[in-house]
């Protein structure tokens, strides 16, 4: 009865609300109960006027939520490619030994279920965990063993700061970053209200040349230009917080220690495209910086710099924080959308873009929170010395995360052009070991060579050498790195998140997945198969996640042919010798 | 004067569509075959499939044909070496994770783009058990090729009456009802739209498939008698 009325109680905070409320009530709905059982779907379907499969459908979409019961407290720890290495799947194991569990079992008292996860954005503090109790705020822990993840936590982790020159990051870390007192109050934003049109805005973040820091690299001026052209009554921001390409985490330490900075930015934006509402989208597995974000738009609205007549004047912006429930695929803008709205977290065709019909249908902006966290400084100190950082291709600060084999992982806000090698040796306090590689872009990204490093980090030097900036993710490996391994665990993760929407993606990352957990004793034609499939998802895919989920494979074909070549027959009198053994 | 027609080169040919006129529509109009799985004319496309793609200006990507517009002046390919490996690859994938017996079309795909049928050995075929729950129909997925068009006319394509969805996600996907109840128990009216657009044997009327069984008529007879009979029962009974 008692859980009746709790349901009771957070359905009526939805009261008059639609199928757009479906996952904020889902989440209040587990966060009470633990799971999303048949009857409380039921009353969700009417309260909500969603059809009851479609609830499921959307339950079943995203990993964060249950429509079983679960232990009480549910342990999930990140197995991939850096938190591997820092060895994940040995703390994975102890624990599940010490509860006398397997992977994916609850133990027998209820109190623990044990999880695998994909990539938490904690890879400078590998490895990296979730844990989500009943009725507590989920916490995401740092350098775990099992004994601490079944004892004291030390649930706080601090990543390395800015220098004196940074614009993004800070150099000194402050205590409460939520508060005003850390951070001022929006000069900007009162600067552009003061004395510049939303064109003005406009036509500075256009002269500054900054491009998109989600990984798709689109001018962010032309964005907002496109948004505020499209004639529409209600136009709207959407901040991309849902960072979760492995090795990524750059918009986590972002949100975490300068929050104000990424509301002021999505004030300018709405004040230049003409939108009084925006969302953050932010992943699920980010909880701190979901509460840290949460506090500071209150604090902002409390001292008038959000809501309504924004600084006694015409601008009215309501920020609303949503959180994602574990589905990688959402980072895809449209998906993103999807999401918002209630529903399953399918990218949609495009054309038509999201600036002409985006979320709701209406005309959208979509940022990442970098790029949005580029904007009040453009603004007040102007379009050229933003443009004075950097090249010409790659204008402006560019924060990338780092993991793996260096002395430093960690989060570094760079001047596009220094070389990578540079940047490594230098920067991150040097390499661990003799390089082998870099996976340079994320788990979409592309494989250098120790003799590539003396690449220069921009945009358009990485693309020449055939690779990417994407995400800013930087994961180095050396010698003693079985690269056999880093591909089974890119391969299992697109198989996990491919959302399963177009045949290519969805057939594609199980086929690769598949030849890419036997690579320890591969077939005689696995190198051509991979070849195929890789092409197919690139070519024929709908959506980003598609177009990505081989490239890192199609690199290592290139650069680590080897890897794939079936090993030299044993040599015994009875070889049947150079027979394809699967016909 | 403002033309409500574009012109672009087909295969090497130039022609002559309406403005809005999507890529399969000017290939039909020029009388080109393009392969097509999800896509079919009652039902809102959604390009998932990916079996018509087609190569527009050698560009980045190939282009979904029953869904992108024709573009001005555009050079399209309708079967290249591009789009020749992207189709048979994706069925060969396909037939690795379904059984396509029953799908004589996607077979005559497999034949016209030498799809080899062991290209993925060791592959993980969906398995699923076959789903009696009704007197009418039975659904067997691991015929589905999940082209989503059963999900959307029992949803806003037609029938409104939401009696399914899409579980799971990626290659686990399957269709099913809210929590995998009996259709009997679900919003299911029983109209039969689904089985109508169900390119494969995954859906089909529970008399057609009895006769695959091998029952006589007179036990199909009274089976579908004692079914519709049961269901009034049950309703009066309860």
């Amino acid at each position: 009865m008692a859980i009746q009325s709790e349901l009771d109680a957070i359905l009526a905070g939805y009261d008059g609300r639609g199928r757009e409320a479906l996952l904020p009530v889902l989440w209040e709905v587990q966060g009470a109960c633990g799971s999303i059982s048949p009857e409380q779907v039921h009353r969700i379907s009417h309260a909500l006027h969603v059809p009851e499969a479609d609830i499921f459908g959307v339950i079943g979409f995203y990993t964060l939520f249950h429509d079983e019961p679960t232990g009480r407290r549910i342990i999930r720890v990140c197995t991939d490619p850096t938190c591997a290495l820092a060895g994940a799947d040995a703390v994975l194991h102890d624990l599940c030994g010490r509860l006398g569990i397997h992977e994916g079992e609850t133990t027998p008292d209820g109190e623990y279920t044990v999880e695998h996860s994909p990539c938490l954005g904690l890879c400078d503090y590998a490895p990296a965990a979730l844990s989500s109790a009943r009725a507590e705020a989920d916490v995401a822990l740092p350098t775990v063993t099992a004994a601490s993840l079944l004892g004291e936590w030390h649930g706080d982790y601090f990543t390395a700061a800015g220098d004196a020159d940074s614009a993004l990051l800070k150099p000194t870390l402050s205590a409460a970053p939520e508060t005003l007192a850390a951070y001022g109050d929006y000069r900007s934003l009162r600067r552009a209200l003061a004395d510049m049109t939303p064109e003005d805005v406009i036509a500075q973040v256009e002269a500054s040349g900054l491009i998109g820091r989600g990984g798709a690299a689109f001018p962010t001026g032309l964005k907002w230009k496109f948004t505020r052209g499209t004639d529409s009554d209600i136009k709207y921001i959407v901040c991309n917080a849902d960072e979760s390409e492995p090795g990524t985490f750059k918009d986590r330490v972002l949100m975490e220690h300068r929050p104000h900075l990424l509301l002021e930015g999505i004030a300018l934006a709405a004040y230049a495209v003409g939108a009084d509402k925006a969302y953050i989208f932010i992943r699920g597995e980010y909880p701190k910086a979901t509460a840290i974000l949460a506090a500071a738009i209150q604090n902002a609205e409390e001292a008038n710099l959000l809501g309504g007549a924004i600084m006694g004047g015409e601008l009215a912006l309501d920020i609303e924080l949503r959180r994602g429930a574990g589905a990688y695929i959402c980072g895809e803008e449209t998906a993103l959308f999807e999401a918002i709205e209630g529903k399953r977290g399918f990218p949609r065709m495009k054309p038509p873009y999201p600036t002409t019909f985006g979320l709701f249908g209406k005309p959208t902006a979509v940022n990442n929170v970098e790029t949005l966290c580029a904007v009040p400084s453009i603004i007040e100190k102007g379009a050229d010395w933003f443009k004075s950082i950097g090249t010409d291709g790659s204008a402006g600060p560019k924060l990338v995360s780092v993991s793996g084999h260096v002395r430093r992982p960690g989060v570094y806000e760079i001047e596009p052009g220094i070389r990578l090698r540079h940047f490594l040796d230098d920067v991150c306090g040097g390499l661990i070991g003799d390089l082998q590689t870099v996976l340079m872009g994320g788990a979409a990204g592309t494989f250098l060579m120790p003799e590539d490093i003396d690449v220069r980090l921009t945009f358009e030097d990485l693309r020449d050498a055939g690779s990417t900036f994407g995400s800013g993710a930087i994961m180095v490996f050396n010698q003693s790195v079985d690269l056999r391994d880093v591909l089974k665990r890119l391969g299992r993760f697109f198989q996990h998140e491919s959302c399963g929407k177009c045949f290519p993606c969805q057939l594609g990352t199980q086929r690769q997945v598949e030849i890419l957990e036997r690579l320890d004793a591969p077939q005689a034609d696995d190198a051509e198969r991979l070849l195929d499939i890789g092409m197919t998802m690139t070519e024929a895919s709908i959506c980003g996640l598609g177009h990505t989920a081989g490239i890192a494979v199609l690199s290592a074909l290139e650069k680590f042919p080897g890897l794939f070549k079936p090993l030299p027959p044993a040599p015994s009198p009875m070889h049947q010798g150079g027979e394809d053994q699967h016909a | 004067m403002v033309k409500n027609t574009i012109k672009l080169t087909l295969n090497g040919d130039e022609i002559e569509v309406a403005k809005g006129a999507t890529l399969l529509d000017a290939a039909q109009q020029a009388g080109v075959d393009i392969p097509v799985i999800c896509y079919h004319e009652a039902t809102s496309p959604n390009g998932l499939c990916r079996i018509c793609v087609v190569d527009v200006d050698g560009g980045r990507v190939l282009q979904p044909a029953c869904v992108a517009e024709c573009q001005a002046d555009s050079t399209v390919e309708t079967r290249n070496d591009r789009v020749e490996r992207s189709r048979r690859t994706i069925l060969e994938m396909l037939n690795a994770s379904v059984n396509l017996s029953e799908a004589p079309d996607i077979q005559q795909m497999m034949a016209d783009y030498a799809a080899d049928e062991a290209r993925f050995p060791d592959a993980n075929v969906r398995e699923h058990t076959l789903i009696d729950d009704n007197p009418f129909y039975v659904r067997d997925y691991e015929q589905c090729v999940l082209c989503w068009r059963c999900v959307q006319v029992c949803a806003e394509d037609a029938q409104y009456t939401f009696a399914l969805t899409l579980k799971n996600r990626g290659h686990d996907t399957s269709v099913a009802t809210a929590f995998d109840i009996s259709m009997t128990e679900s919003p299911c009216v029983f109209c039969g739209q689904c089985i109508g657009v169900c390119p494969t044997g995954a859906l089909k009327p529970k008399l057609e498939w009895g006769l695959q069984q091998g029952w006589s008529a007179d036990d199909m007879w009274q089976m579908t008698r004692r079914g519709r009979k049961r269901g009034r029962e049950n309703s009066d009974g309860e």
